[in-house]
């Protein structure tokens, strides 16, 4: 008995450490004076895999889709652009209502759209986010409109968060964090619990799962990791447009996630390394470059049909795709 | 009541195009269980060819022939070298690759065309027609007659023929079809052929009212996926009337409520029509089988 | 798990080795131009692009300015503010450019201001809206014209032809939606008023609800639209389809030669401010910005066979500033650059007549805009309307 529980402790320590060379490679990158371009790369690498991450619990783990998770980053996003600029909170207090806002919403939000299935799901998911990317474009007096608005420096106890390379830090280390609570996470019974989901929404009933309550609890924690990637994303970029919580920005998500493999954290972020960094390796190839990019993706998905990670770890470990 | 009737013309307008486009994807998805995101690239390539082929000098009945079976032979490309050599993935690494092939679509029509907007000429005339204070044009009709037409013709194609009947036993079961003797890769290749001919039809007919160019695909398609899950995914019948009654949504909207929100007002309806019914208006009941 | 992530680690590696290559720089003197070549954007950034490219390419044929040639570099950011900032970065930092002429659209602009205020690199935006310029920043200027001239000019225009009450009918998307508030902003100060304001998507193919409301109203006089892309046609198209029989009026969106031929027939009649680049074969022999439009309308539909739009003019008229001020300074020192593009005195392009100024980083005022009127498929100018 007593084995078995030190046999699962190692286990659990076992996924915390991988992040363990994440951590490493972190440190070790600004040791290459990199300027603040690539201190910007990495820095938008970082923030969208927390949104991945996030999506990544939804989609991978639970089993559901979501075409409409930019729109969880756009109210975070927006939450820090407007609560400075027009209601007169600090920002890092509108990060949090953002947050939180995100959190409520995705509460209201999920519980009836969470009923629907497949592709319903899909659509429904996809409604949503164009609704509120429709509603950012159109409510100009809060949110300036589709040209956008600037959004306020984030001060910590009087240290300003400007440029690139305070941003790697501060992105980085908001993944390190969001990605141990999502290991956490998978191996908790909650996690569990969201794994026999994905693979039987009715066996999962039958053995006393509360399928409605654990979906609904995935979707506003996923909610809530897309609010946090967006405020940074606002914030980083000083300047926030409603396409953040667009169409195209959603299956950019949902992209990341299923090139980087579904189920797979790590995979979170090596999908939002190569969504982020692709377009400006791929700027060589000039008029090209949008040809270049479907091929990528198309090829990836042809011959690492689970994604990126878990293809490369089978194929490492030398067992069968 | 002027005002009304132009509503619902303006609405049948746009519920045409939708329509149109939504049949592409029930074909493909009822084949191969496969969403395909590059069906509004196919519609672009059947309007952005003609229209290029016309300005090349061929005449323009020729120039639709043409196009038509240039994008038949890509959706087949894209069977053949994407879907199948995929095959027995999940359905989302399927769902990728296909938005894959529509980047990669999108960016090849980007060169060999160009980045503006183009037009075709309508098949009978500029002159509306006038009924009751309002105003159709008659190519909306032609789009409306061309979603009924295709159907029809589906429809004798799927229930009356034995290709057809072999399309029905793969939707149904495959591995069952594939015991039965029939050749899947056949089977679905031909679906996609179809789905890309039906889009390329779809383009050429609704370019003299929307106007074409590279990257109009990806709203139509966003819409036409949107019709399809309104009427029920794997209904041919569902697609046209999903099609139809999102642009009815929206005409409505736009007259009634905010044309800022129409969007987002007819995404709502959808919304509260699927939480009624979770399948569609037209969709089978499925059964989860543990 | 250790090899998964020894494979992770390896993957990005890669990854941010073939950026790294990708990075190299070269000791030419570059100049930087983000456009949007691709997105909903494209057909502004693609003149401006094909402009760009030919005329840096002339320039350099005939030696270069100071003495050196020059490196065109362009990155397409496909309309995203995000994507535009990214390359924006990599211009100041890797490419280190001298200048930059380029932001397409107003969101990018403004999401790319600050790097190149940081950097203290002179920023020429080819964008339309008034805050690039309002209030004035050390180191952007703009060539096109502002809405609120538009507006102005349209006004005008309809006072003359005594026609007061307006409806406004207007895209959402960011130039639509800029001009028509703009136009709310002025009209009462022209003595005009605004009895109606629709809206319809860029996207959309048939606004005729919306122009249905605009028909049902009684005392409306003339009817403006303001958008850009395919929507100003189809607006034309469906206007003529319900018959309205008051004057319509586009913007300087529609800015060339293709909404004539996607409109059709239902174009003849409409008026709307425009850059003389439109109409250079028709202006007087003695217009000063005749030599200059008809040059660059041949070069430009040699080269491209496209018909020319003023987006490529603007971009013309951001390059020959930026070339100009660089030769006036003698050098490439960024600082003296940008003082002698706000030297600007004179510059006759293809949008009008810049006068620039540590107040106006923009130059330009309304004579800059010709009154045109389409009349059996072509533009023709206005008369008694050009300053």
């Amino acid at each position: 008995m007593l084995a078995r529980f030190h046999r699962f402790r190692l286990w659990q320590r076992h996924r915390l450490i991988s992040l363990v060379p994440l951590a490493a490679i972190t440190l070790f990158l600004p040791l290459l004076s990199p300027s603040a371009y690539y201190y910007r790369i990495a820095a938008l690498v970082f923030i969208f895999a927390i949104a991945s991450v996030g999506l990544n619990l939804l989609m991978g783990f639970a089993g559901q889709v979501s075409l409409g998770h930019a729109g969880f980053m756009g109210l975070g996003a927006y939450a820090v652009a407007i609560g400075p600029a027009q209601l007169g909170i600090p920002p890092l207090f509108s990060f949090a209502i953002g947050a939180m806002l995100s959190a409520l919403v995705a509460f209201v939000v999920g519980r009836p759209i969470l009923r629907l299935k497949g592709h319903y799901l899909a659509v429904a998911t996809l409604g949503f986010g164009v609704l509120l990317a429709i509603v950012f474009a159109n409510e100009a007096n809060w949110t300036g409109g589709p040209d956008g608005m600037t959004v306020a420096q984030l001060t910590l106890l009087n240290w300003p968060l400007r440029g690139a390379d305070t941003w790697y830090w501060v992105s980085a280390i908001s993944f390190l964090v969001s990605a141990t609570l999502a290991l956490n996470l998978i191996d908790s019974p909650t996690g569990r619990a969201l794994r026999a989901i994905r693979d039987s929404e009715i066996a999962a009933r039958v053995i006393g799962v509360d399928v409605a309550q654990k979906k609904l609890m995935i979707f506003v924690v996923s909610a809530v990791y897309a609010s946090v990637a967006g405020s940074y994303f606002a914030l980083l970029n000083g300047y926030i447009t409603p396409d953040a919580s667009g169409f195209l920005r959603s299956i950019e998500l949902v992209a990341m996630v299923v090139l980087g493999g579904m189920g797979s954290v790590t995979g979170s972020l090596v999908g939002s390394a190569l969504l982020v960094i692709l377009p400006q390796a791929l700027t060589f190839f000039h008029d090209y470059e949008h040809m270049a990019l479907g091929l990528i993706t198309m090829s990836v998905m042809i011959f690492m049909p689970r994604g990126i990670v878990p293809s490369l770890a089978a194929a490492l470990s030398g067992r069968a795709k | 009541m002027a005002e009304f009737l132009q509503f619902i013309f303006s609405g049948l307008t746009v519920g045409a195009i939708y329509a149109l486009v939504a049949i592409g994807f029930t074909l493909i998805y009822n084949a191969s269980d496969v969403v395909n995101f590059a069906q509004g690239e196919f519609v672009m390539l059947g309007g952005m060819t003609t229209v290029f082929l016309g300005y090349a000098g061929l005449p323009l009945p020729l120039a639709a022939l043409v196009a038509i079976l240039f994008t038949t032979a890509v959706g087949l490309f894209l069977y053949y070298f994407a879907i199948k050599t995929a095959r027995g993935a999940d359905a989302v690494t399927l769902i990728i690759i296909t938005i894959g092939a529509s980047i990669f679509l999108r960016g090849a029509a980007e060169i060999v065309f160009d980045k503006r907007f183009h037009s075709l000429p309508p098949l009978f005339g500029d002159a509306p027609i006038r009924f009751g204070g309002a105003a159709i044009l008659p190519q909306s009709l032609a789009v409306l007659a061309g979603a009924v037409v295709i159907v029809a013709l589906l429809w004798v194609f799927i229930d009356r023929t034995l290709f057809g009947k072999a399309v029905i036993a793969t939707s149904a079961n495959r591995t069952a079809a594939r015991l039965v003797g029939i050749d899947i890769r056949v089977i679905v290749g031909v679906c996609f052929a179809l789905s890309a001919a039906i889009g390329a039809v779809a383009g050429i007919l609704i370019t003299p009212i929307t106007l074409t160019s590279y990257n109009t695909g990806t709203l139509l398609a966003l819409k036409g996926f949107a019709a399809v899950m309104l009427g029920g995914i794997g209904s041919a019948l569902g697609a046209v009337v999903g099609g139809v009654l999102l642009g009815l949504f929206e005409a409505f909207a736009a007259g009634y409520i905010s044309a800022e929100y129409k969007d987002a007002v007819a995404f709502l309806v959808i919304l509260a029509v699927l939480f009624a019914m979770p399948q569609g208006l037209f969709g089978k009941a499925t059964v989860e089988r543990v | 798990m250790i090899r998964k992530n020894l494979s992770v680690a390896a993957a990005l590696g890669v990854g941010l080795a073939i950026a790294l290559a990708a990075g190299s720089a070269s000791a030419q003197v570059k100049l930087g131009a983000v456009l949007s070549t691709s997105g909903p954007a494209s057909f502004l950034g693609d003149p401006e692009k094909r402009t760009l490219d030919i005329y840096v390419q002339d320039i350099n044929a005939n030696g270069g300015i100071n003495g050196q040639k020059l490196q065109l570099v362009i990155y397409d950011d496909g309309g995203d503010a995000n994507a535009a900032r990214t390359f924006a970065t990599r211009l100041v930092e890797e490419d280190k450019v001298f200048a930059m002429v380029g932001g397409t659209t107003t969101g990018t602009t403004l999401a790319m201001m600050p790097v190149f205020e940081d950097a203290q690199i002179p920023f020429i935006s080819l964008a339309g809206g008034i805050q690039i310029v309002e209030p004035v920043h050390k180191w952007v200027f703009k060539t096109p014209h502002t809405d609120t001239m538009a507006c102005e000019k349209i006004f005008a225009d309809l006072k003359r032809r005594n026609l007061t009450t307006v409806a406004l009918i207007s895209g959402t998307e960011a130039f639509g939606k800029s001009m028509r508030d703009q136009c709310i902003a002025v009209a009462p100060r022209a003595g005009i008023s605004i009895a109606d304001v629709e809206n319809y998507g860029p996207a959309d193919s048939d606004v005729t609800p919306q122009l249905t409301k605009i028909k049902s109203l009684a005392g409306v006089q003339a009817v403006i639209n303001t958008g850009f892309g395919q929507g100003p046609a189809i607006v034309t198209r469906n206007y003529r389809q319900l018959d309205i029989a008051y004057p319509l009026y586009e913007s300087h969106g529609v800015a060339s030669k293709q909404y004539i031929s996607l409109a059709g027939p239902a174009a003849d009649g409409v008026r709307l401010p425009a850059a003389a680049l439109l109409v250079a074969d028709k202006l007087a022999e003695s217009d000063k910005q005749k030599p200059v439009v008809v040059s660059y309308e041949k070069t430009f539909e040699a080269k491209t066979g496209q018909s020319v739009s003023t987006f490529g003019g603007h971009a013309y008229d951001g390059l020959m500033i930026l070339i100009e001020a660089t030769k006036r300074a003698g050098s490439f020192d960024k600082a003296k650059v940008r003082d002698e593009i706000e030297k600007t005195k004179g510059y006759v392009g293809t949008g009008g007549i810049v006068n620039m100024s540590p107040t106006n980083h923009l130059g330009l005022d309304l004579s800059a805009f010709r009154m045109l009127e389409i009349k059996n498929g072509d533009w023709t100018l206005v008369p008694d309307s050009n300053s």
